[in-house]
């Protein structure tokens, strides 16, 4: 009882501050000091039509740089966590039959999810989207193929490969951009092109491959481990 | 419309903080974390809002019509990588749920006392 | 019009936050958080965040939804 009275007391001081926060908010009329320089200059400088892929991308590479391994990371804590020991012997339960219906689906539909990834993932300079959003689709191509076939074993090698190699780009661009351009991922070490079209922007569209393909492998990795243990046996 | 989108954030927040606080069930405390996430990122957004203008995604290149023609583009960023870094979280708690689960054998929160003195 | 849209989007995400966090069933639950996700990736498209909405929907609603079945699953065969 007197616990559930501290938590409603704890509630009501953080809506006190959110009330305080409410009154002061008064819908904006114009940009604040650092959205304004990004609004003026992020096109001239970046050659992005997409401000937000601009400022994730280039303003903001470091912080994604940051952000993808924190990705990983979790990646490799959730594969260590979940490992099996040595003495413990996987016993294959019996999976359901999964229905006709879903796996005749999933192989039209799983090469068109790709697509749409790599689209995605492509085309951040220009519509909204980038890497982030289309590795999650990729991934969730990945998962629409272990629904279909929930014994497929993702292979660790090839994950491993393609998430070692695009980090390792990805931090080589920014490493070309300190020699050839202004400083760490900058990415005007490729000709910024005309604005608006796809092969523009420097060098966004080659990290935001790099990006997506790396989360996509991640997440990818992610699920396979949490379901590729579900035979596990009790003990 | 903004300000109805701000209390609602706030809302979300304070259902996801009583969830943590007084549910007994890991997954149930893990969903109330997850709401609060949600919560957050939506007031964050609603901070950057601009009455009345538009996406930050341009036509041409012009400094005066991109200044009087698009929201602010710095919280939109910082809610995108919050928004992937929230999934890795998530998942790692839910990972640790369920090896407390293995040893255990249960998901009520009163019934881990190892580290209690 | 937006300002209607906004006022059924803020019920259906309370009702849905309040019913992740009461509902009995846990998979009644972990769908209800889902759906929170997914009223949250049409407030971001109405304050003109698209990219924000993308992600939320692909990543917030979709990916964070299966993992905590994955993982409710091997909870339940771990059970019997």
């Amino acid at each position: 009882m007197i616990k559930k009275l501290l938590i409603v007391g704890l509630l009501a001081g953080v809506a006190f501050m959110f009330y305080g926060l409410l009154i002061s908010y008064n819908g904006t009329e114009t940009l604040t000091g650092l959205g304004s320089y990004y609004a003026q200059n992020g096109a001239r400088e970046v050659g992005a039509a997409n401000l937000v892929s601009s400022i994730v991308v280039t303003y903001r590479g470091l912080d994604t740089l940051g952000e993808v391994t924190i990705l990983f990371l979790a990646a490799a804590i959730i594969g260590f966590v979940l490992k099996l020991k040595k003495d413990e012997v996987l016993e294959a339960r019996p999976v359901r039959e999964t229905s006709e219906l879903l796996t005749s689906a999933s192989q039209v539909i799983v090469p068109v999810i790709f697509l749409v990834g790599v689209y995605i993932f492509i085309n951040g300079h220009l519509t909204p989207g980038g890497g982030f959003q289309g590795g999650a689709v990729i991934a969730s191509g990945v998962l629409l193929m272990l629904l279909a076939n929930p014994t497929m074993h993702i292979s660790h090698n090839i994950v491993a490969t393609i998430e070692s190699i695009s980090g390792i780009a990805f931090v080589a661009i920014g490493i070309l951009g300190i020699v050839l351009a202004g400083g760490f991922l900058d990415n005007r070490l490729l000709p910024l092109g005309e604005f608006g079209t796809l092969l523009s922007a420097g060098a966004i569209p080659l990290i935001y491959i790099f990006i997506g393909l790396k989360v996509g492998a991640e997440l990818s990795n992610i699920i396979g481990t949490i379901s590729y243990n579900q035979n596990e046996k009790p003990n | 419309m903004e300000y109805i989108i701000l209390i609602s954030g706030f809302l979300l927040v304070l259902i996801g903080l009583w969830g943590i606080l007084s549910q007994k069930n890991l997954i149930k405390i893990i969903l109330g974390f997850t709401v609060f996430n949600t919560g957050i990122n939506i007031v964050m957004v609603t901070v950057g809002y601009v009455k009345g203008k538009t996406a930050p995604i341009l036509d041409v290149i012009s400094p005066e019509e991109a200044l009087t023609s698009i929201v602010d583009p710095v919280p939109q960023a910082l809610v995108l990588t919050a928004i992937v870094i929230g999934l890795g979280v998530t998942a790692l708690m839910l990972v640790y749920a369920l090896k407390l689960y293995q040893d255990k054998k249960t998901l009520d929160i009163n019934n881990f006392k190892d580290l209690k003195w | 019009m937006f300002i209607a849209i906004a006022i059924i989007l803020a019920i259906v995400s309370i009702a849905g936050a309040i019913m992740a966090i009461h509902h009995k069933k846990l998979s009644v639950a972990i769908i209800a958080s889902g759906l929170v996700s997914l009223t949250a990736s049409v407030m971001f498209l109405l304050l003109a965040a698209p990219d924000v909405a993308l992600t939320e929907a692909s990543i917030g609603s979709g990916l964070t939804t299966i993992i905590f079945f994955y993982a409710l699953n091997k909870i339940r065969n771990n059970h019997d």
